[in-house]
């Protein structure tokens, strides 16, 4: 009952916000809230560290972009196709990767991730380092303009609330509860008969999927696939997200992508901008050494110390 | 009766059209400009906070003031990233009133950058971006591209050398937008002047170790190994190269070599080099008396792109101040009819394509008994006409 109210006056804040705040700015929150939910399925939920999303945000968007480039789909079109391909390559991916553990896990994705930043240097359609640019963003169904922001921001919000639902849905799932068992105690799961790596395998897909869908709608929003997006930086970006907001919870990643990607935006343009990540880094330390829990999850501890049962 | 009353009412139709141009006024109430450069990478010295300052300066000469109204500027750092820095100009002109948005270094932010500044029909002031696309195939009636660009350092450096018989030639080159546009273009340079192209390498953005592409330039057989690079990248290679001793053994060209760059080298490596720039701060009165105030600001020889900051923001703030009013159109119409003219902008026009054409200087790298101080870097050896450095026109960007 808590819970519902909260996801309500979640829900009206979120139908309101852009009246008082830049809606590419939500939008760019919203993007980012999904990729770092996606990714806490596999860190918060299976207990895997992935070094390597970064490959399936930028799959994702460079699909995305280039469907809407050159082959003028609508853009629910150009959406899914990005959304499938990153689970695609997701699938290839976790393939491999589920087959260790720990930091060789970790590894493994991020020398994955680094084959595909290199594909995508290289790549002609990508335009390299100059990225994709000139995205068009089209007609929602052919019919809605979403050159409009607030059409734009509505949209994202839709596609932001599937994303979050789905990672709800999963968690909540019996399926979910395997794998959070594969996280407490892994050869306990294996002696209660569970096939763990494969499971470990489609909760990977789930999450390279969704980490794409989150790329490409940020493709539609900027109008513009870069680089950047492919980057291990970004892999390394998400984590702290992740870490910040509260890792393993529902509400952390969402909390903590809107914290860094504020931080960003409002510290970029003034006279602090040179030191952005410093303070990043310190942000990061800090957390690490004192409430590992994250945002979120020192909350929950609070809450359940003073209330719980 | 009929055709009087047609002239007529098309007489009363465009002195109405005239006034209300007149009456639009300022947008906003005020004149509002964006810096958006690299403030802490690696190409922070060639603008980024001393074109703020030329910026900054260039309002403070215009008296703070456009018709009555306040002039502001904001910056930002775009961190040579296209997605940082056209978030930050869909930004400003979505929702800080930003009128115009200038500085613009790495060729990459800018192609970005002027998309989004077309879409919202606001300009874009380009001043140290070195890529020719943006006044060719990705020209816009929107953009103004200031100091200079890849074709014109070609046809500066390595025309007059293809010429003089050095046929064979190699390329280092960066490998991303501006380096493949600059060796593109030199390339057709030297073909079309009776040269070849023996070979390329193409060295990563910010590689320190050209060791391995020094050595295929050394066995290639090359007249002249030419450097399509920049910054640290144009630094460190060179300095390569004078270690292997290539630089005794044949012509090394620089193509693009910034002044920071050029002091930043020991004279014994450089001395005698040659290269095209389209502003020296020590070139006569004018430039010396404009460098000294600068300097006051922001104590560093000034780059071109920072000298082309303060030419283009003048002129923007001229036409803005003859046209009364802020409207991009009407004000971009009227920086192409009129003709900057100030210390950097000699026998300069600003094309249809929003090209900026004016004189370009062919300049040698002094050695070490000629300096007479840490600045004195340049010697000017010829000055080429606006017209023989850049391209001309092309007709699709022909924008009346």
């Amino acid at each position: 009952m808590k819970i519902n109210k909260l996801y309500l006056a979640l829900f009206i804040f979120a139908l309101i916000a852009p009246a008082a705040l830049y809606p590419v700015f939500l939008m760019k929150v919203l993007c980012f809230a999904l990729f770092a939910c996606a990714f806490n399925l596999l860190l918060g939920f299976v207990g895997l560290l992935s070094f390597g999303h970064a490959a399936f945000l930028g799959t994702g968007g460079y699909v995305t972009g280039y469907l809407m480039m050159h082959t003028g789909v609508t853009p629910e079109i150009g959406i899914i196709c990005g959304t499938i391909c990153a689970g695609l390559l997701g699938a290839f991916y976790g393939k491999l990767a589920v087959k260790r553990e720990g930091i060789y896990f970790a590894m493994v994705t991020l020398a994955l991730s680094q084959l595909a930043f290199f594909f995508y240097l290289q790549a002609p359609f990508t335009g390299g380092e100059d990225g994709m640019q000139g995205v068009p963003r089209g007609h929602l169904f052919g019919i809605i303009d979403l050159a409009d922001n607030m059409s734009m921001y509505y949209f994202v919000l839709a596609i932001f609330i599937f994303g979050f639902w789905m990672i709800h849905r999963t968690i909540h799932s019996p399926f979910g509860q395997v794998l959070k068992a594969i996280r407490e105690n892994e050869p306990r799961a294996i002696s209660l008969g569970y096939n763990v790596n494969d499971y470990k395998w489609v909760a990977f897909i789930i999450s390279s999927a969704l980490a794409g869908l989150a790329g490409s709608t940020k493709t539609l929003v900027f109008q513009l696939a870069s680089l950047t997006d492919v980057h291990w930086h970004m892999s390394g970006e998400v984590v702290l997200m992740t870490l910040l907001g509260g890792m393993g919870t529902i509400f952390g990643p969402l909390l903590g992508a809107g914290a860094v990607v504020a931080i960003q935006n409002y510290l970029s343009g003034g006279e602090m901008g040179n030191y952005v990540s410093i303070i990043m880094g310190v942000i990061f330390v800090v957390c690490v050494l004192a409430f590992r829990n994250g945002i979120v999850g020192e909350i929950n501890k609070v809450i359940k110390r003073n209330f719980g049962s | 009766m009929n055709a009087m009353t047609k002239t007529l009412m098309s007489v009363a139709m465009s002195a109405a059209l005239v006034s209300t141009g007149a009456q639009a006024a300022l947008s906003d109430d005020k004149v509002k400009i964006g810096v958006l450069a690299d403030m802490g990478g690696v190409y922070a010295d060639i603008c980024g906070k001393g074109c703020v300052a030329a910026v900054e300066m260039a309002v403070e000469d215009f008296g703070g003031t456009v018709l009555g109204k306040k002039i502001e500027i904001v910056s930002a750092d775009d961190q040579n990233k296209p997605d940082v820095g056209s978030a930050k100009a869909r930004e400003w002109v979505e929702s800080q009133q930003v009128d115009v948005v200038t500085g613009l270094v790495s060729s990459a932010v800018t192609g970005a950058v002027t998309k989004v500044l077309t879409d919202a029909k606001k300009l874009a002031l380009i001043s140290t971006s070195a890529s020719n696309a943006f006044t060719t195939k990705s020209c816009s009636p929107y953009n103004a591209h200031w100091t200079y660009n890849v074709a014109a350092l070609a046809n500066g450096t390595v025309k007059p050398m293809v010429q003089a018989g050095k046929k064979k030639w190699f390329f280092i080159t960066a490998d991303y937008a501006f380096g493949h546009a600059l060796e593109k273009v030199a390339t057709g340079v030297i073909k079309s002047n009776g040269g070849e192209v023996v070979g390329n390498v193409r060295a990563p953005l910010g590689t320190t170790d050209f060791s391995s592409y020094v050595l295929q330039a050394q066995s290639s057989g090359a007249d002249v190994v030419a450097l399509a690079n920049a910054g640290s990248d144009f630094v460190n290679s060179l300095k390569t190269a004078a270690e292997f001793g290539l630089t005794e053994m044949v012509d090394v060209a620089g193509l693009l070599v910034f002044t920071a760059n050029a002091k930043a080298l020991d004279p014994a490596i450089a001395s005698g080099m040659k290269l095209t720039t389209g502003f020296y701060w020590d070139m006569d009165d004018q430039t010396r008396a404009w460098t000294k105030r600068f300097r006051q600001r922001h104590d560093k020889i000034p780059a071109m792109g920072q000298a082309g900051a303060y030419s283009m923001t003048m002129h923007y703030l001229n036409a803005v101040k003859a046209t009364g009013t802020d409207d991009s159109e009407t004000v971009m119409k009227y920086m192409k009819e009129h003709k900057p003219n100030d210390f950097f902008a000699r026998n300069a026009t600003l094309r249809n394509d929003g090209r900026m054409v004016h004189d370009m200087y062919l300049v040698r790298i002094k050695n070490a008994s000629e300096r007479k101080g840490e600045d004195d870097i340049f010697a000017i050896e010829k000055t080429i006409p606006g017209d023989q450095a850049f391209a001309p026109m092309l007709s699709q960007c022909d924008f009346k």
